[in-house]
């Protein structure tokens, strides 16, 4: 079985988000960019896949400049065979996904994360599926190969549900695929300088989107502290300060 | 926890003087600390206890032998690589470090280079991944900085070596499978042998009551009639310089190590005192705390650069024994001093195992004694700019 693994690069989690031109596009001046952590938890169950045995390949594919790099490096080293970048800025979900759909051919599971936590647009995956006009399913949190038959599980309301799915197939991964992220280790960054992380030239695609304007969360409030025996007035200040009694 | 939210110091954006891989790699082993070894190390420290566990997973991200040849189970990474793994792992504690400095520098650095290939493949691969734990015995309970006069020694018996003496204040000593140990032949000349765990006549007391590296092992290596196969001596080193050697490549370790753990403390005590507030206002806004804050990270910038230099010129096999020296003494010294200062910081607080200074402090007394004391590091500067010994 060969997996691709759809990598989103995306501000690291801590990152102080500020925003340039009037408000409509982020501000990239020294941000740490990390895998979204949705893709490395799909990374890691690959790789925890391939080395029980029944996956020959993992691939790890991106849409973006060659500032993505790194990111892919890592993921290399994490322990994906080779790495594909498709070389053009991305822009939106529909770019994204067309940009993908001329790669993602040969491959019978497509993992994608269930959002990228940049945008979260929760677009991509479903709209690659869509393009390549082959199944999708949402918010799988375990992916198992039992006899050579690929199961995934969801969570629903009250309990879990497994199924049998068919390949080519992209599965839309969410919280619980993997416990937590695989940190690469040395001999894993080491070999990844000798993959293969080949660049490709993008397909024509237009963006269907543009952003009219961002705005930050409104700051929070400074912290109140009330007595312990002083219920009164903690009620008080949630009727009348607060607003929420 | 206070240093879960770690923020690296980098003022004069050193950064950008490490490779793409550099930066994975110290990321990497950053993660693996903040995950593995910062929500146990404080309890470990406090129960005087090693937290051996971690032995398999320091092998499993690869923190032994990370320069070691993949041939044999290393990573094939260059010096800044392990000065870097060093850092991170000395952030979290220095009993990680000194594991992965004795395994990586005193262990499998000897066997690499002075050792035949039988020993290399019999013993690289196993210490790399952490499954055999390594010991390295130079010092004696009479001779510390003056290891040339060490009494230990072994006598050619025909079919093997005999072994008599003792070694102390030796890290992993009573979990250790493998030790490379020093002694006298017949001839007076220093050798190294290997010796292994369960040899009738070896034993490894463990040396208790430390104030100091409380989550690492520490203990004697006692040598009663040693039967050791001829084939464990290390052929191709003969003196001193055998040891020495590999003193300079865990002295350059110990360097990038400190560092770790003056930026937890700079990075833990920045954060408290914006924070805490006295006198209505950030204790950060006093004058006299800024004069502690600047000078630590004024300190940790020339450490971090002087580190640098040292890796890239061991890359090119250039770095003498003589900068060995002063990047070991001057970094230890300022860890030390910012360990003390950021505790400063930290009013009571400091005192407590909920911040890691005073663990960082207690630390760095064996990290400033061991490994060359810190006089001994500035008589080697000094020989090295005058040309005269003033050991004797
Ligand atoms: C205005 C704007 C500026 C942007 N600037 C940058 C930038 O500077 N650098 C940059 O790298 N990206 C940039 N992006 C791209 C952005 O990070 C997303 O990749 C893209 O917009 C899709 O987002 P989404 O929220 O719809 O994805 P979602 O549908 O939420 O993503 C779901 C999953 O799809 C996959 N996926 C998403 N994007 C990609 C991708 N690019 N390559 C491979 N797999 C992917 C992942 O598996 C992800 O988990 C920008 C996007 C916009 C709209
Ligand atoms: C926690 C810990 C772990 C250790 N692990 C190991 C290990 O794994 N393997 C190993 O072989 N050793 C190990 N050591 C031993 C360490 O290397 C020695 O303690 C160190 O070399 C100093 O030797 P000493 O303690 O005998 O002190 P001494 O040599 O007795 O020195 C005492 C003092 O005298 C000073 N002094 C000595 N000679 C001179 C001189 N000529 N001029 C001026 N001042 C001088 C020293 O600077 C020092 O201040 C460890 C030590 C500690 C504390």
């Amino acid at each position: 079985m060969k997996i691709l693994v759809l990598i989103s690069n995306v501000p690291d989690t801590t990152t102080k988000i500020r925003f340039k031109s009037d408000n409509t596009a982020f501000d990239d001046a020294g941000v740490q960019w990390i895998i979204n952590p949705w893709d490395e938890l799909a990374l890691t169950r690959a790789v925890e896949l391939k080395e029980t045995g029944g996956v020959s390949l993992i691939t790890v594919a991106n849409v973006g400049n060659a500032s993505t790099e790194p990111t892919l490096r890592k993921a290399l080293a994490v322990g994906a065979d080779d790495a594909i970048r498709i070389d053009v800025e991305a822009r939106d979900a529909f770019e994204v996904a067309t940009q993908l759909a001329s790669v993602a051919k040969d491959y019978d599971l497509i993992m994608a994360g269930i959002e990228a936590s940049d945008y979260n647009g929760s677009a991509v995956g479903g709209m690659l599926a869509e393009l390549l006009d082959i199944a999708s399913v949402s918010s799988v949190s375990g992916i198992n190969i039992e006899n050579g038959q690929l199961l995934f599980n969801r969570e629903i309301d009250g309990g879990s549900q497994v199924l049998s799915v068919t390949t080519p197939v992209v599965a839309i991964v969410q919280k619980g695929i993997a416990k937590e992220p695989r940190i690469p280790a040395m001999r894993g960054i080491m070999m990844a300088r000798k993959k293969e992380l080949k660049v490709t030239a993008p397909v024509s695609a237009e963006d269907r989107t543009s952003f009219v304007r961002f705005e930050l969360p409104p700051k929070k409030a400074a912290c109140k502290m009330v007595a312990e025996d002083n219920a009164k007035e903690l009620v008080r200040l949630l009727h009348e300060e607060a607003k929420v009694l | 926890m206070a240093t879960a939210q770690y923020h690296h110091p980098d003022y004069f954006c050193v950064d950008e003087l490490l490779t793409e891989e550099h930066k994975l790699i110290r990321n990497s082993v950053r993660e693996w600390v903040n995950r593995r070894v910062k929500p146990i190390i404080d309890e470990a420290c406090q129960k005087h206890e090693f937290p051996g566990h971690l032995m398999k997973e320091l092998g499993e991200i690869g923190a032994f032998g990370s320069y070691i040849p993949e041939k044999y189970g290393g990573a094939g990474l260059d010096q800044i690589s392990y000065g870097l793994i060093m850092q991170e792992l000395e952030r979290g504690d220095s009993a990680l470090r000194s594991a992965a400095s004795v395994q990586s520098s005193l262990v499998m650095y000897p066997i690499y280079q002075f050792g035949t290939e039988e020993q290399r493949v019999k013993y690289l691969p196993a210490l790399a991944k952490g499954e055999l734990v390594g010991a390295f015995g130079l010092t004696e309970p009479d001779h510390g900085s003056d290891p040339g006069s060490m009494k230990t020694r072994f006598e050619d018996k025909g079919d093997h070596f005999l072994l008599n003496g003792a070694k102390m204040w030796i890290t992993n000593a009573a979990i250790a499978d493998v030790c490379v140990v020093w002694a006298k032949d017949e001839h007076k000349v220093v050798r190294g042998l290997i010796v292994e765990k369960g040899m009738p006549g070896f034993s490894a007391p463990e040396t208790l009551n430390k104030w100091s590296l409380r989550a690492s092992i520490t203990g004697e290596l006692v040598f009663d009639n040693v039967k050791v196969p001829k084939e464990n001596i290390l052929p191709n080193v003969h003196g001193l310089k055998g040891p020495l050697m590999c003193l300079n490549s865990a002295r350059y370790g110990i360097a990038w190590g400190v560092i770790g753990a003056a930026c937890d403390c700079y990075d833990t005590a920045l954060r408290y005192a914006l924070e805490r507030k006295q006198f209505d206002k950030p204790i950060a806004g006093f004058q006299l705390t800024q004069k502690k804050l600047a000078e630590m990270i004024t300190e940790i910038t020339k450490a971090q650069l002087l580190a640098w230099r040292l890796g890239t010129l061991r890359n090119e096999d250039r770095a003498t024994p003589g900068q060995i020296s002063m990047t070991k003494r001057n970094n230890v010294e300022i860890a030390l001093k910012i360990a003390r200062d950021s505790r400063q910081i930290l009013g009571a607080m400091g005192i407590t195992g909920d911040f890691p200074m005073m663990r960082h402090m207690m630390n760095l007394e064996s990290v400033i004694t061991y490994e060359g004391t810190h006089d001994i590091h500035l008589l080697i500067t000094g020989m090295d700019i005058t040309g005269i010994n003033a050991f004797l």
